[in-house]
């Protein structure tokens, strides 16, 4: 197997506290392969747009990404970039987009031009070549009527049609990774299946590999290749989309995929997992899932759990997954 | 009329056409203009006259006086305005009435009876012209003081408000001292140590002025710091630069222009207040006005000197105010209306 596109070693990130520094993400290890869609998910608050954002160097002031950490991408740590050269990798071989299509883009200029700044940022070319750049990828990205569109201004256009603007504007350099930061939470149900789709089809056309974020086992059914769960700063399970979501071993992820509302368990109570996520700081000893897990024992209190290899794919940090697989 | 006064309407014209320039040949500042035009048709209509008469009264060369003056009122160069009413033909004796027959003391004959609309002021001066000389002082004190204004309070404003730290330190300092400063107090010692002429008292204006822009243009700077959309720039890897230039400047553009008009509204009024307090500009309504104030106390009152230049000033003000308020609405997307 050839050297994976993004691998994200070791990731600490820390925010100040009264206390010191607190770790919103520890000891983080992810990978993408080429043209892979890795789903990371979990709930709110766990880090996994942090993770992103750390991904990107765009993590929020305060917030700082630790010595040890290393973040490579293509073959060069990003973490050791200069300035320039990171923005280079914004928007050229990274692009990202967000959750809220809504404000994700400026009131006060068109989206032609909007798109064009990304085009015109990483390529010099003529004012027309660069119309006709913009118009063939708004085209790319499913919107009807490119030409027209093009003088459109923000709020002209539905929640949907911006979130293609943004895919646009994302996939202009044709990065060869895009992180999508729950691209389809703001988005109604119909709207969503096309923008996944969408993402899919972009995916498999131009070979990038996209990073999506999510909370929803919805979206990663629809997409993902490979899926990593995260619970409070830490991956619990990872695994391909098969895998995770036919039999997911760590008691979190089997957790989720329970809370799902499915047509054949109607008039069953919808199961949940009890209690929320600790917050950053006040993490147990042990694992950290261990206070909402239904069957923690001992150890679990005591020490973190190590990765339990289940198969080459599927990994889970679980000391009762552990327990099973010796025995 | 100085030579710096001179230059400044120089500078002031070139920048007017270079701005109509810049119009005509953007598609989307025209589609604008157009619908200002079309909004405010007035309003622009009375703004341009006032314009014209401030350029009129701008030009002006020494020479073709009235026979029999003597050397000194000869070597005065005479503007357009000055050559149309011919001031010094053009006077009574003292006070007179608008459009009377005699004279306002004494009911003697007037030179040039019903000829004066608004009347003439106490050295029988034409009140219509006073008037017409005031227009351009007002636009200068108004005009140039806001380009003073604007460009240094939106740098810091911008600056402080994206960069923060250090720079927002300094710029809040700097407007903190200002501000504790009693702003008349301030005024009055700029002009006394700078001197009497148009520019001073517009750089006095502009010292004192500064701060109120520069606070709101630091405060949306900050907000729109936050925004979603500059997020997603910077995740394009657009620069800090090119991030205000492209969606802070154009985000705030519709606060400029407002801020444009208020400005420039309260500076000719706040020339009043100096001209009230002896330190205004000559020839300025503020003078105009405080020179009324004992002709109020008359009977029978004498109203039309106040009047002549009370009007000037509200057309002028209200013209302004109109077109930005149409022009902010034109601007900013966001309150356009559908279907232009």
């Amino acid at each position: 197997m050839s050297a994976p596109l993004l691998s994200v070693e070791n990731l600490v990130l820390t925010f100040p506290a009264e206390t010191g520094r607190i770790a919103v993400v520890d000891k983080l290890n992810l990978t993408i392969a080429r043209g892979e869609t890795l789903a990371l998910v979990g709930e709110s608050g766990c880090g996994k747009s942090l993770t992103a954002l750390a991904i990107m160097r765009l993590l929020p002031k305060p917030g700082r990404v630790e010595a040890s950490s290393r973040i490579e991408f293509d073959g060069r740590n990003l973490l050791e970039l200069s300035v320039p050269q990171m923005r280079a990798v914004r928007g050229g071989a990274i692009g990202m987009i967000f959750q809220e299509p809504m404000t994700s883009l400026n009131p006060v200029t068109t989206v032609g031009d909007q798109v064009l700044e990304a085009v015109w940022l990483h390529e010099k070319m003529s004012r027309s070549a660069a119309r006709e750049r913009v118009v063939e990828l708004l085209h790319m990205v499913g919107i009807p009527d490119p030409r027209a569109r093009f003088s459109a201004y923000p709020h002209q256009l539905s929640g949907g049609l911006k979130q293609r603007v943004m895919i646009a504007m994302a996939m202009a350099m044709r990065p060869r990774l895009l992180i999508a930061d729950e691209p389809t939470t703001a988005l109604d149900a119909t709207i969503r299946a096309q923008i996944l789709a969408l993402l899919r089809q972009l995916s498999f056309d131009t070979g990038t590999a996209v990073l999506l974020i999510t909370h929803d086992f919805g979206v990663v059914n629809e997409i993902a290749d490979r899926v990593a769960v995260m619970y409070a700063g830490m991956i619990v399970e990872e695994g391909t989309r098969r895998e995770l979501l036919s039999h997911p071993r760590h008691p979190y992820a089997q957790g989720l995929l329970k809370s799902i509302p499915r047509p054949e368990a109607r008039g069953n109570k919808l199961l949940e997992i009890k209690g929320v996520v600790p917050r950053p700081g006040r993490w147990p000893p042990g694992c950290r899932f261990a206070p909402r897990c239904p069957s923690a024992f001992d150890r679990c209190q005591a020490e973190l759990p190590h990765r339990t290899t289940l198969s080459s794919s599927q990994g889970a940090w679980c000391h009762l997954v552990e327990y099973e697989v010796h025995t | 009329m100085g030579f710096l006064s001179n230059t400044l309407v120089v500078l002031l014209l070139v920048g007017g056409v270079w701005l109509a320039r810049l119009v005509a040949r953007d598609r989307y500042w025209r589609e604008n203009a157009t619908q200002l035009w079309r909004r405010r048709p007035l309003a622009l209509i009375t703004l341009a006259l006032f314009l014209l008469i401030g350029v009129l009264d701008s030009v002006g060369w020494v020479g073709g006086g009235a026979s029999g003056e003597d050397d000194v009122a000869a070597l005065r160069s005479r503007t357009l305005i000055d050559r149309l009413f011919q001031p010094e033909r053009f006077t009574e004796a003292s006070y007179s009435a608008p459009l009377a027959r005699l004279s306002f003391y004494g009911g003697q004959p007037l030179k040039h009876p019903g000829k004066h609309l608004l009347g003439t002021d106490i050295l029988g001066r034409d009140v219509v012209y006073r008037a017409f000389k005031g227009v351009r002082v007002a636009l200068l004190i108004g005009g140039f003081t806001s380009l003073i204004v604007i460009p240094i309070a939106l740098l810091f404003g911008v600056f402080a408000g994206y960069f923060g730290k250090r720079i927002d330190d300094a710029v809040f300092f700097l407007m903190t001292v200002l501000a504790s400063v009693p702003s008349l107090l301030l005024l009055i010692a700029l002009v006394m140590v700078m001197g009497r002429g148009t520019l001073q008292v517009c750089i006095a204006l502009g010292i004192t002025g500064w701060v109120h822009f520069c606070r709101i243009a630091r405060g949306e700077t900050l907000k729109l710091r936050e925004a979603e959309f500059v997020d997603a720039a910077r995740a394009l890897g657009v620069s800090d630069l090119t991030i205000i230039r492209r969606h802070v400047l154009p985000n705030i553009a519709h606060l400029i222009i407002i801020t444009f008009a208020l400005s420039f509204t309260g500076l000719v009024l706040a020339e009043t207040i100096l001209s009230y307090l002896g330190i205004g500009l000559d020839g300025s309504w503020g003078q105009m006005i405080d020179q009324a104030r004992n002709e109020l106390s008359r009977t029978p009152i004498i109203w039309w000197n106040l009047a002549g230049a009370s009007v000037a000033l509200f057309v002028l003000i209200l013209a302004v105010n109109m077109i930005a308020d149409a022009l902010r609405d034109i601007i900013d997307p966001r309150t356009r209306r559908e279907g232009r």
